[in-house]
């Protein structure tokens, strides 16, 4: 059979789609967050899973999980982790941040800058 | 515990999430399905119940205070119709933000119960051809066209309608449906979402403990789950499942025999114009059927269920409840949610037919209609809440059954 499943599972509905948000890309990028949300979601049940059943076997004791303590060296690249994590999902507002401490020139006002003195 | 308003300590709890997609009913054809399409399906109800129980009711507040004093000031007097407290919605965040987040979940519904089908959609027609090969109780009829009201849009945007054959012999469309109900409707219909064909075998058996049916016609059975429960109810009746569309039949009459009911046929045919000889059923249901037709076909529909049905036969339908004066307009608003954004292009006028008119124009006589509230009946010891729980409008498991008896 010469069907993809995933392209054909993600077919769109017969009708035109209604947007509910004033700004359509505002509420496409909520269904990116959303299934983004979802296949989280879907990840941490099945970390939740794999602990249950380390422990069901007693391979690993949940408390082991718990009660976690790295050495410190270990810590200081969890740290680390979390710290790149949230700068690459932040991004776009701390750069928003950063411009607000060195106001950026527009690329239209660099281009006339740059321009001047030529001529036909 | 999420804190609401701290004058309404009434109500600070939000009600327990709804059962795993695990313990969905499964049988001979129900799709296999691993840990992540699981998660997946959970993800969805818990978005749905929070949804339903956390943000409805402040959209409804915000109705009341936001958006009839903008619609009034623009308009001059407050919404006096469901349409009128649409358009008044419209400029309401809350309510964009509720219903962009449940078009996503419906849209992922779909993408999850497909992607699940269509990975394994060569086992599963192989398991359904099992079922069904050579069975005199399956009969197809490729000359059946899909009527316009069920092919303009895509029903429940499930890409294809009931009706799409991607291959021959499909059942995409059917195991599809039957996936994902179990979430969309947060368990509340039971483990076969069989609740509302249950409640109705029980609500016949105790009001009218002397009908047996010999011949029962559903029409519009879909995957025939609330009719499956009719045909255990009356093992001695002939009973019949008519629908337009071949996927769905294929799947529904696999999944009832895998369930062990033989008395039960599932045939392509149109309401419209039966394929039955007069008098021929003492019993014809329909479920959730009125609304996903239309109004020149629905009084043919109710002519020829008038026509088929005996002398002392009843005929039964389910819906959910009518539009009426009493219902309040942001309620009305809200249940009309379904016929603008998830494509039920009927659902909007049938709510607000006059059920019992419908009736007398196809010949039934006023003093013999009914109607009656039913609430789904499902297996309490896996799901203690259901039947409670918050209000979804226009997905509870709360119908109105109504019909009428024939004149003997
Ligand atoms: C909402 S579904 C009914 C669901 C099902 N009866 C239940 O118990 O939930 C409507 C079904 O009616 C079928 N249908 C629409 N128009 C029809 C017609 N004129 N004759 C027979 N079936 C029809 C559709 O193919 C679809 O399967």
């Amino acid at each position: 059979m010469d069907l993809d499943p995933l392209l054909l599972g993600a077919a769109p509905a017969k009708g035109k789609r209604p947007w509910f948000f004033s700004d359509p890309d505002v509420e496409r990028l909520l269904n990116v967050v959303m299934a983004l949300a979802m296949e989280l979601a879907v990840t941490r049940q099945r970390l939740d899973a794999l602990e249950r059943l380390l422990e069901a076997r007693a391979l690993l004791p949940r408390e082991a999980i718990e009660g976690f303590a790295p050495s410190p060296e270990a810590e200081r690249e969890r740290q680390l982790m979390l710290r790149e994590f949230q700068i690459r999902l932040l991004r776009i507002f701390l750069q928003d941040a950063q411009r607000e401490r060195t106001p950026a020139e527009s690329i239209e006002r660099i281009m006339k800058e740059l321009a001047e003195g030529s001529g036909p | 515990m999420l804190r609401r308003n701290m004058s309404d300590l009434s109500s600070v709890s939000i009600p327990p999430p709804p059962p795993s997609w695990r313990h969905v009913g499964r049988h001979g054809v129900f799709p296999a399905a691993g840990h992540d399409d699981t998660a997946r399906f959970d993800f969805l109800a818990n978005l749905n119940s929070l949804l339903a129980s956390e943000v409805l009711p402040r959209v409804r507040d915000a109705y009341e205070r936001r958006a009839v004093p903008a619609y009034t000031e623009a308009h001059g007097h407050p919404p006096r119709d469901r349409r009128e407290a649409h358009e008044a919605l419209k400029g309401e965040r809350l309510w964009q933000t509720f219903s962009a987040l449940r078009r996503c979940s419906m849209e992922m519904r779909q993408q999850t119960g497909r992607t699940l089908v269509l990975k394994q959609l060569p086992e599963l027609i192989a398991k359904a051809h099992a079922y069904n090969e050579g069975a005199s109780t399956l009969k197809l009829d490729p000359t059946i066209e899909q009527p316009r009201y069920a092919s303009a849009v895509d029903i429940h945007c499930m890409p294809g309608g009931y009706h799409a054959e991607l291959v021959p012999d499909d059942v995409s469309a059917g195991a599809n449906y039957d996936s994902g109900l179990f979430a969309t409707t947060a368990g509340m219909l039971g483990r076969f979402s069989d609740g509302g064909g249950r409640a109705v075998a029980a609500w016949l058996k105790r009001e009218y403990p002397d009908f047996r049916p010999r011949r029962i016609l559903d029409v519009g059975c879909t995957i025939g789950h609330n009719v499956v429960p009719l045909a255990q109810a009356f093992p001695e009746a002939e009973v019949i499942a008519v629908d337009t569309a071949a996927p769905v039949l294929r799947y529904g009459h696999a999944r009832a025999r895998s369930l062990g009911v033989h008395n039960l046929t599932f045939m392509q045919a149109n309401a419209e114009a039966l394929p039955f000889p007069d008098q021929y059923f003492d019993l014809v249901t329909s479920a959730m059927f009125w609304h996903e037709t239309s109004a020149k076909a629905l009084p043919r529909i109710l002519k020829e269920i008038g026509r088929v049905l005996a002398p002392g036969g009843l005929t039964l339908h389910l819906e959910q409840p009518q539009y009426t004066p009493e219902m309040p307009l942001f309620e009305q608003a809200m249940r009309d949610w379904d016929a603008y954004y998830n494509n039920e292009p009927f659902w909007s006028v049938m709510h607000e037919l006059d059920l019992k008119r419908m009736l007398l124009e196809a010949g039934f006589r006023g003093e013999d209609y009914f109607e009656t509230t039913i609430r789904a009946l499902v297996d309490r010891e896996l799901f203690p809440e259901a039947g409670q729980g918050q209000e979804d409008y226009g997905r509870t498991p709360m119908w109105i059954a109504f019909g009428a008896w024939k004149r003997g």
